[in-house]
């Protein structure tokens, strides 16, 4: 975008000003109308080149597949009779346990940048402030969407291919696509929700410890709600926690009230899309 | 071109900048000055967008700083030299800017390579000296080719050499039309860098003027005397029509005076001269005379009452 200088003469008058006012510098690199795909490369760029994507993703999948592969290892060496189970079911401890690399990932993909005051640059480089917010939201998402896919699908097929002999069930192509697209959708907005909480919050450790409450928290709570009088909502907390959601995923329930089929991805959905809003509302008002 | 219109920035009761009003223009530097806390980063952040004036109005050629649609190569700025991602290596943190603002990827190494910085370009910015860190908020602000270039205190955690490199390409940078834009609490650096001055204290435009005006009307030249003859050479300097002023210490003081004509008229007259000595007040005195009553933090002055302040520029310049 060129905007044209004002001709000099309608400029008030500086007393006494000394150098050269004629032509303004023209550069010699092409002028380039941003977009956000801009943003999207730059946020790339940006999370790609620091250490702790590598370290909170690496731990991610090691987690995934050492223990996706422990229990199916387990499962097969103590004849274990799984009665038509799905083998697949058996992924769910590790993503319960890797969900905390999303989080850590998510919170310092935004927060950071408070901390370190690199969001100063960011913004500067950036002024549209929802356009910086959507290209991490797109580039973290897609990332971790990737990451969980490939490897839940890895996981999965390594769990089929050690169960074959002890009983297991062929899952359905719906238990599949379940375990596999559905729980990479569900932990990638959560994982998003992290993001959006650091952005909010602006600050990491505050962002993770919260996130780490939101997913621990409800399920905590409710095991030690002895009373009668809370069964309904220590109920409600042990079937809306994330863990249990999860678990709705491979067709594992707590309970037959809570949410069943893909409920979890619409719940988290609409919360990811609720913090979405409060985030961009904030940062819009806030000063950098 | 910035154009700053009655800009204002309220935190609660305070106020940070005040109905400021000047412009910035192209092909000069122009200083920003004023003691600490005054208000120049805030301006500075509000020009960028960062900050939402509380009253008023910036632009930049016209337009606001969130209407650009490639900032980057309409302004560069080097607001604070530690705003970078420490775990990220300098070409990456200056890839990303690039990237954000369509600039092509081999300007990258372009201006790494101006500000010296190409052979650290693979390591990470947290293991970089204030000085580097400096220099690559400075390859940041370049990395558009922008016609206008804000620094916010440059020379902070430079060594000398890079302090002459910074003031040398501040100068070039506005001798090619573009507009230069840079804070200090310095007045001697401003001397030898900014053709224009913006004097701010406690948010309020203080001061809008050429720094040849602003030497020509502040830098006092005069001429010290002493004498165990005072009462004498009082008189025969009275009776010469030169003013002379006694000042603490058994000085006198002549306003440009010169002192040929003073030292004749003393050998005239057979008065013994223990000093005769040219004066020249610094434009550093002139800028705390100017700031005196808006300085935000005051040293406790522990020199004694009436005593003469031998180096208020020095006191000035440890600060920073």
């Amino acid at each position: 975008m060129s905007t044209p200088q004002p001709p000099l003469t309608q400029q008030p008058p500086a007393p006494n000003w000394q150098g050269a006012p004629g032509t303004s510098y023209t550069s010699p690199i092409p002028v380039v109308r941003t977009h956000l795909g801009h943003a999207i490369s730059s946020e790339w760029t940006k999370i790609k080149s620091v250490r702790s994507t590598i370290w909170t993703l690496g731990v991610y999948i090691v987690l995934l597949i050492g223990l996706g592969l422990l229990f199916a290892l387990i499962a097969a060496s103590t004849d274990m009779s799984l009665e038509g189970e799905s083998p697949l079911s058996l992924g769910l401890f590790g993503l319960m346990l890797g969900s905390v690399c999303l989080i850590t990932l998510g919170v310092l993909s935004t927060a950071s940048e408070y901390g370190t005051g690199m969001i100063r640059t960011t913004m500067t480089a950036c002024p549209s402030r929802g356009r910086v917010l959507a290209a991490k939201s797109i580039v973290y998402f897609g990332l971790a969407f990737t990451v969980t896919l490939v490897t839940t699908a890895f996981v999965g097929f390594a769990q089929v291919a050690i169960l074959e002999g002890n009983g297991a069930a062929n899952p359905t192509g719906e238990e599949w696509f379940k375990a596999t697209v559905g729980v990479s959708l569900f932990l990638s907005l959560f994982g998003l929700l992290s993001l959006l909480m650091g952005s909010l919050i602006r600050h990491s450790a505050g962002a993770i410890t919260i996130m780490l409450g939101v997913f621990l928290a409800p399920l905590v709570i409710a095991i030690f709600m002895f009373s009668e009088s809370l069964r309904n909502v220590q109920e409600f907390l042990l079937n809306y926690s994330i863990p249990s959601q999860l678990g709705v995923f491979y067709n594992a329930e707590l309970g037959s009230s809570g949410p069943s089929g893909w409920d979890p991805l619409w719940i988290m959905l609409a919360l990811t899309g609720a913090a979405f809003v409060g985030a961009y509302a904030l940062l819009e008002q806030r000063d950098v | 071109m910035i154009e700053l219109d009655g800009l204002t920035k309220r935190y609660g009761e305070k106020v940070a900048v005040n109905n400021l009003t000047f412009a910035v223009r192209p092909g000069i530097v122009t200083g920003f000055l004023g003691p600490n806390g005054a208000g120049k980063s805030t301006t500075m952040r509000m020009i960028l967008g960062l900050d939402r004036p509380t009253a008023g109005d910036v632009r930049i050629d016209g337009t606001h700083y969130d209407g650009l649609r490639d900032p980057l190569t309409y302004i560069g700025a080097l607001l604070d030299a530690k705003a970078v991602h420490g775990g990220r290596n300098a070409f990456n943190h200056l890839l990303c800017l690039a990237q954000s603002n369509g600039i092509p990827r081999a300007r990258v190494d372009e201006v790494l390579d101006t500000v010296g910085l190409t052979s650290v370009a693979r390591k990470k910015a947290k293991g970089f000296s204030l000085g580097m860190g400096q220099r690559l908020g400075i390859a940041g602000a370049l990395l558009g080719d922008p016609r206008i270039l804000m620094f916010d205190e440059p020379v902070n955690g430079l060594d000398p050499e890079g302090i002459h490199w910074i003031r040398n390409l501040m100068k070039s940078l506005a001798a090619q039309g573009r507009t230069v834009f840079v804070s200090s609490h310095l007045m001697s650096e401003m001397a030898l860098t900014a053709d224009h001055l913006v004097v701010i204290g406690q948010g309020r435009l203080l001061a809008d003027t050429s720094m040849a005006d602003f030497i020509q009307q502040n830098s006092r030249s005069y001429v010290r005397i002493r004498t165990p003859q005072r009462e004498r050479l009082l008189d025969v300097l009275r009776g010469a029509g030169v003013v002379a002023v006694e000042t603490g210490g058994g000085t006198l003081e002549v306003d440009g005076g010169k002192p040929e004509h003073i030292g004749e008229l003393a050998a005239r007259h057979q008065i013994v001269l223990h000093e005769l000595s040219p004066q020249q007040a610094s434009l550093e005195e002139a800028f705390m005379r100017l700031t005196a009553e808006s300085v935000e933090y005051h040293a406790h002055d522990t020199a004694p009452p009436g005593a003469p302040v031998q180096d208020w520029g020095g006191d000035w310049k440890r600060e920073g």
